[in-house]
């Protein structure tokens, strides 16, 4: 036992979560890798909280297959979470101890000795940039502070594995700059970072690979720059939706979409869709952009929500 | 039926719980150290003083002697009760401090555990405080009072029990009103505490006897500081070691029902 070279840090085979009558999980199936980032995006509600509760071993599975450093979390949950670092969606910081006492207190559950979860603390603590705080208590901190600390209390034990539920949650976009940074270095030590966000923009920025989810079940999986790429193309024409642009592009034969009140063209050279549009369908605003993970979860998410 | 039953997997990893705990006790120990030493005062002058100066002695002993061990008794209730009560609801629901701790290595059996221990903790420094003062003006006698301590421990952990169960069911922290009154208020008058509880009618007696766990409490504890010690301590003890097995038991799987979904 032991001896098998299990490829993933995460292996998942038809993982299946349900409460009660509701089927949060739908058989999903993926493998996380060493030093990679792995995003989870979907709406609200389509079992990415779920999945990383069972990957944390804190929510049994109902069926399925797991292992998470080659162990099942049925079997040995403490010896998984002695390697995981975990950055749950709601702040759950320790208000009856300080920043430090929060990380040195942390620390103490993972076995860690007094003087090293000291010098630990301190310097995560400028990793994070909340020296200064350092022995104020966690309720005087601002929200993206505390997501900050709380991301250097995952840090504590040198975990193999980083688990992030909506890092950048309800912050300000300086704050969230801040944490994107962080990871982006902890990504660039060599960390393996497992997340979830609703914000398309940090998959794109953030992730090596990604999974697309909605109602329990993993729509695509791929790198954002390839899902792009297969699923929407390079580049988007936008244009208002009047009855003469519509016919106008049923007549040129270009495939179009319409989302709200105007109409998406998704193309390989948005130069020549805008010139056939300018030219022959006389529109009064054309814009072209590139292509974004938006788009392609629009395509797939959005559809299904629709029906 | 069988999950609340089952005996829980503890770790030594409790002990993290347990210790968090006493860390904050300790930092805001003003807080915590001054009110059993006033309470200590408070129903000596009122209760024993006051009322005692009419009632003169029960069963021949004074009176001030008398309700001396019971409100020993009656703290390790309150204080093991309350704490894992309103003080684990809030560690629970409010900071999601549980929720955090099982992220780690610790299972909620630990931290379900942890809490129960420190409860019995809150009890005993409570007793251990209070003890010198009532020393002082004579109401209990050593050495054999010292047993208070570790009685101390056992009572609070079984009210600690008693209360997580509480905790584990009650959908609001308003909702822990009703234990609170409904069971702890009375307990404290009715189990032998202020007037013996052969005065009450025989049917009251054998109720507090089969369902107040402060009454078996109570007695031991009045044994020990007055001191007269019988046979019947045993089975009191025998009473209070089971009945704190029972309830710690379901309360920890209670708890695991409630928050691993």
């Amino acid at each position: 036992m032991g001896d098998d070279p299990i490829p993933g840090i995460i292996e998942v085979t038809n993982l299946v979560k349900k409460f009660g009558g509701i089927t949060a999980v739908d058989g999903i199936t993926f493998s996380v890798y060493k030093g990679e980032v792995f995003g989870f995006l979907g709406p609200n509600g389509a079992g990415k909280t779920s999945t990383m509760k069972i990957i944390a071993c804190v929510s049994p599975r109902t069926s399925g297959e797991l292992q998470v450093f080659g162990m099942d979390p049925d079997i040995s949950p403490a010896e998984i979470k002695q390697r995981l670092g975990i950055v749950p969606q709601e702040t759950n910081l320790d208000p009856d101890f300080t920043c430090y006492g929060n990380l040195f207190t942390y620390s103490r559950y993972f076995d860690i000795p007094p003087d090293i979860a000291h010098k630990k603390a301190e310097e995560l603590l400028e990793f994070v940039q909340l020296g200064e705080k350092r022995d104020v208590t966690v309720e005087k901190l601002s929200g993206g502070m505390k997501r900050r600390l709380i991301l250097a209390r995952a840090l504590v034990n040198n975990p193999d594995l980083l688990i992030l539920d909506e890092p950048t949650i309800g912050l300000d976009p300086q704050a969230r700059h801040l944490i994107w940074e962080k990871l982006k270095l902890l990504q660039a030590q060599g960390n393996t970072i497992v997340l979830t966000t609703h914000y398309l923009d940090e998959a794109e920025r953030l992730c090596d690979r990604l999974v697309i989810m909605d109602n329990g079940k993993i729509l695509v999986e791929g790198s954002p720059a390839d899902l792009v790429k297969q699923y929407v193309g390079n580049e988007i024409v936008e244009v208002e939706k009047t009855e003469d642009v519509l016919s106008c592009l049923k007549e040129n034969r270009i495939p179009f979409e319409i989302t709200g009140d105007s109409v998406q063209i998704a193309t390989e050279s948005s130069r020549e869709v805008a010139r056939i549009l300018l030219d022959h369908c006389s529109p009064h605003k054309v814009l072209t952009r590139p292509a974004t993970l938006e788009d392609v979860f629009l395509k797939l998410a959005g559809r299904k929500l629709r029906e | 039926m069988q999950q609340f039953w089952s005996v829980p997997k503890i770790t030594q990893r409790a002990w993290k719980v347990w210790h968090r705990n006493l860390v904050v006790f300790f930092r805001t120990w003003k807080v915590n150290f001054f009110p059993p030493l006033i309470e200590a005062f408070l129903y000596l002058f009122a209760i024993g003083l006051g009322i005692g100066s009419y009632v003169k002695e029960i069963e021949g002993i004074p009176y001030v002697n008398y309700i001396a061990p019971a409100i020993l008794a009656i703290s390790v209730m309150n204080s093991a009760f309350f704490e894992c009560t309103y003080g684990s609801y809030v560690r629970m629901y409010y900071q999601k401090s549980f929720d955090a701790m099982i992220a780690t290595p610790l299972s909620i059996e630990d931290v379900i555990a942890g809490e129960l221990l420190w409860g019995a903790t809150r009890s005993l420094v409570y007793v251990i405080i209070m003890l010198p003062v009532f020393f002082a003006f004579g109401v209990i006698s050593l050495p054999l009072s010292l047993f208070a301590i570790p009685l101390a421990f056992l009572g609070g952990l079984m009210f600690a029990g008693i209360a997580m169960c509480f905790t584990a069911i009650t959908p609001s922290i308003d909702t822990l009103n009703y234990p609170s009154f409904l069971f702890i208020t009375p307990m404290a008058l009715f189990s032998g505490t202020f007037f013996p509880l052969t005065l009450l009618p025989v049917l009251f007696q054998y109720i507090a006897l089969a369902i107040f766990p402060l009454t078996h409490l109570v007695a031991i504890m009045r044994m020990l500081t007055l001191p007269a010690l019988s046979g019947s301590i045993v089975l009191h003890l025998a009473w209070i070691l089971i009945v704190t097995a029972v309830f710690c038991i379901i309360a920890i799987n209670l708890m695991r029902k409630r928050l691993i979904v």
